[in-house]
């Protein structure tokens, strides 16, 4: 993925945000990467409302969202992401405590792109998120422009 | 990803096939492989027609699928995938030598999870085979279930 891509994280618990930033840094990701506490918050950025940031035009971007999150759930972002013309390209990696097999089916239902369940262990949960972030700075993944 | 998740590849290159597998197996990725090598063997297998074999029922799979291929490329495997109320849930990973912007672009329209342009030299290929082996470990995937 090329450093213009903007990595966009949807995680309203402080502890987990900061371990997934510090480890994507850790494993080479040198992208912008941009919080959002709540489904609100990333919803109004990706489309144009509300008085906070809001997304530019013809920008790269993935999203790691949370699916436990106050106002909005991650579900509901996914679904109303996935039903935009120009937001369903963008692609939406799960990332949540959740483990439930229903839960797993319903959001590739949706459209997400992946599932990855936050392991509890402390050194599992620093893993897997640098598995992601190796996974992410290959230059050979290619992320579409959300005009 | 659980070890009975089965990974489906679609890839007519025999070399290129040896080479995901073999890494795929480095990094402790067991899972038994199914190996496609055009897109019509693929399609028939998951639509189940044709002389099978068939994908079988509440199974979860994985397809790394290529997009240049005989009979129909992987583009068009890709749409009717996404298009079919059961097999859409499958993830998708395009593995693929074209990285041209219009192909990325339309592959996420249509609903792949991840497009990956395979390194042109050997050592960057291995490593992005390893890297993707690395990441697949840590994902779950959705089971796909007979119609109610």
């Amino acid at each position: 993925m090329t450093e213009e891509v903007v990595i966009l994280i949807a995680e309203d618990d402080a502890g987990h945000f900061a371990l997934i930033k510090k480890n994507l840094w850790r494993s080479c990701i040198a992208n912008e990467i941009l919080q959002f506490k709540d489904g609100q918050e990333i919803l109004d950025f990706l489309l144009c409302e509300g008085d906070g940031p809001t997304r530019k035009s013809n920008t790269k971007y993935v999203l790691l969202l949370d699916i436990r999150m106050p106002k909005i759930d991650g579900r509901e972002v996914l679904s109303r992401m996935k039903d935009d013309p120009e937001l369903r390209k963008l692609p939406v990696f799960m990332l949540t405590t959740t483990d439930e097999e229903a839960e797993v089916e319903n959001c590739y239902d949706l459209g997400c792109s992946f599932y990855i369940v936050k392991p509890s262990d402390y050194n599992k949960f620093m893993e897997a998120v640098g598995n992601l972030g190796m996974f992410l700075s290959l230059h050979g993944v290619s992320v579409p422009t959300i005009a | 990803m659980r070890s009975d998740v089965v990974i489906l590849t679609a890839e007519d290159d025999d070399g290129h096939f040896l080479l995901i597998k073999k890494n795929l197996r480095r990094e402790g990725i067991s899972n038994e492989i199914i190996r496609f090598s055009n897109g019509l063997e693929l399609w028939d297998f998951l639509n189940q027609e044709g002389d099978g074999p068939f994908r079988k029922e509440n199974k979860s799979y994985l397809l790394l699928l290529d997009i240049r291929m005989p009979k129909i490329d992987g583009i068009e495997v890709l749409r009717r995938i996404k298009a079919d109320p059961l097999l859409k849930k499958i993830p998708v990973i395009m593995i693929t030598t074209t990285g041209n912007s219009e192909d990325v672009d339309l592959c996420h329209n249509l609903g792949c999870s991840m497009y990956v342009v395979k390194p042109v030299e050997y050592e960057s290929f291995v490593e992005a085979i390893r890297k993707v082996g690395m990441f697949l470990s840590i994902v779950e995937m959705p089971q796909i279930r007979q119609a109610v």
